[in-house]
């Protein structure tokens, strides 16, 4: 007789997808941070990928802006890159957002540390339990992630409208535009899984007892 | 008596708990072996180390020495998959505080460990409303935990327990969060299950309506095993009243 237990994908999607539609408004808070710190990384690498498309055109109208406010336009010009400061600034909005994140996620799982003890009594391997969590964060990531960076991107645009005037919507950098939105992304759902792997892995390899314990 | 299957042996178990500066000595050698099909009852003043056993007992916690055999199979030699296995399909636990998973339904909660099982989906969810028909929620199985009373919570975690068809059920203080009448149901639905079944029912209580319905009652003492009752032993002593005084 094998000796086995399973938890089918499909199965683990739909507790972890349950377990997100109950808790809704926890579910909510943690990915509230992420879209704030995902917008603002994309708001500022999105900026930086509009100007250098105006600065690809060539367009003087544009190049005239560009040089008021402080950038070089020469054609030699070395191309633009997030200035130090500015890159300092997202580094710390990101770490920010990893210790909030990091911080959500946390309690998210010790919340949870008698069901995860239930389920360890009813049959559960650790990785079952971990995979659930990992699905959790990784839909969370991924829909904080999708609307940060549009947020961001969408901010962006509105702020080079108003500064460079319509016509530079012709010579947005589309492509590069799309692949700031996919970085993006991936960064939100790496943070969200660096959240709750930790956690996670802790509590699933706790002996039910431990784990139902825990003070709730 | 000896020819009946031992289904549960417990061999010197003994379980200290570290606490930095001292050491708590909870079980101190406990020597105990029970009968497939009996109803067994667990007593025992608080803090007497009745939860300690029945976690060793259930695999969910290790002892410090000695060792457990569920059906002549030493516990401890199990490796993740096979105890997983045993929680799973070879024990049912219930528990004072239900510990049914909040955001689930009455019915995804006791299709669980099927699911664990490899039992397919509708199959599952077929004998889950058996399952809650045959503990008396017929109609409750949209409900959340939260949303039914502790009585009924309780019947959910027995229907849970029972849904592997499991061969013991562990029931830790099962009655201990319910009123008179309620914790009587629960009571007559395990001693029914263990008559109708054979399933081999284990039950920590100090909760004396208990007594009527056990096959034996062991007595629990500061870690250690005081005495083994059977059932017409407590019967001469009026429903164990007396022996209860102890
Ligand atoms: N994790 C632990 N750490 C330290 N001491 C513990 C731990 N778990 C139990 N104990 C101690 O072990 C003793 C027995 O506890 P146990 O829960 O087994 O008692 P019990 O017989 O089930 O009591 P009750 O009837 O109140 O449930 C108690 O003195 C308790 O303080
Ligand atoms: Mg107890």
């Amino acid at each position: 007789m094998r000796r086995l237990v399973a938890l089918p994908l499909s199965k683990s999607f739909q507790m972890a997808y349950q377990s997100i539609r109950v808790r809704f408004f926890r579910s909510l808070v943690t990915t509230t941070s992420l879209v704030l710190a995902v917008a603002f990384l994309t708001f500022t690498q999105a900026g930086n990928d509009i100007t250098e498309g105006l600065l690809i055109s060539q367009d003087p109208a544009f190049l005239q802006i560009l040089s008021k406010i402080g950038y070089d336009v020469s054609p030699d010009a070395p191309s633009i890159n997030s200035s130090p400061k500015q890159r300092w600034i997202v580094f710390l909005s990101l770490l920010v957002c990893v210790v909030g994140i990091i911080n959500a996620q946390l309690m998210s799982v010790t919340e949870r540390f008698r069901e995860i003890g239930t389920l360890k009594c009813l049959g559960a391997l650790d990785r079952f339990i971990v995979r659930i969590f990992v699905i959790e964060a990784t839909m969370q990531g991924l829909a904080g992630g999708v609307v940060g960076a549009l947020l961001g991107t969408l901010v962006a645009l509105t702020a080079s409208i108003f500064r460079f005037g319509s016509a530079a919507v012709s010579v947005m950098p589309w492509t590069d535009l799309g692949a700031t939105i996919f970085y993006a992304v991936c960064t939100g759902t790496g943070l969200s899984l660096l959240g709750v792997l930790y956690p996670a892995i802790i509590a699933s390899r706790m002996l039910p007892v431990e784990a139902m314990r825990v003070e709730q | 008596m000896t020819e009946k299957k031992k289904i549960v042996r417990v061999t010197g178990v003994t379980k200290d708990f570290d606490l930095g500066k001292i050491v708590v000595k909870v079980l101190k050698g406990i020597d105990l072996e029970i009968e497939e099909g009996k109803y067994i009852s667990i007593m025992g003043p608080s803090g007497s180390g009745k939860s300690t056993l029945f976690n060793m007992i259930g695999g969910l916690d290790k002892p410090t020495s000695g060792k457990v055999f569920i059906d002549e199979v030493d516990i401890a030699q199990l490796d993740a998959y096979e105890l997983a296995w045993l929680r799973c399909r070879k024990i049912g636990y219930i528990f004072q505080t239900f510990n049914l998973i909040p955001v689930m339904t009455a019915l995804e909660n006791i299709t669980i460990p099927m699911t664990f099982a490899g039992v397919s989906n509708d199959a599952a969810l077929r004998r889950g409303m058996e399952l809650l028909d045959q503990v008396g929620l017929t109609g409750r199985h949209t409900h959340r935990p939260s949303e039914l009373s502790g009585g009924q919570q309780q019947r959910v975690a027995v229907a849970r327990a029972l849904a592997n068809s499991p061969a013991i059920i562990l029931a830790d203080e099962p009655t201990g969060n319910l009123d008179l009448t309620t914790g009587e149901d629960i009571i007559r639905l395990l001693k029914e299950l263990s008559l109708q079944r054979g399933v081999t029912v284990i039950s920590a209580t100090h909760d004396y309506k208990m007594l009527n319905v056990s096959d034996q009652v062991v007595w629990i003492r500061d870690g250690q095993v005081d005495k083994i009752q059977e059932r017409d032993e407590l019967d001469i002593r009026t429903g164990g009243l007396e022996s209860a005084r102890h």
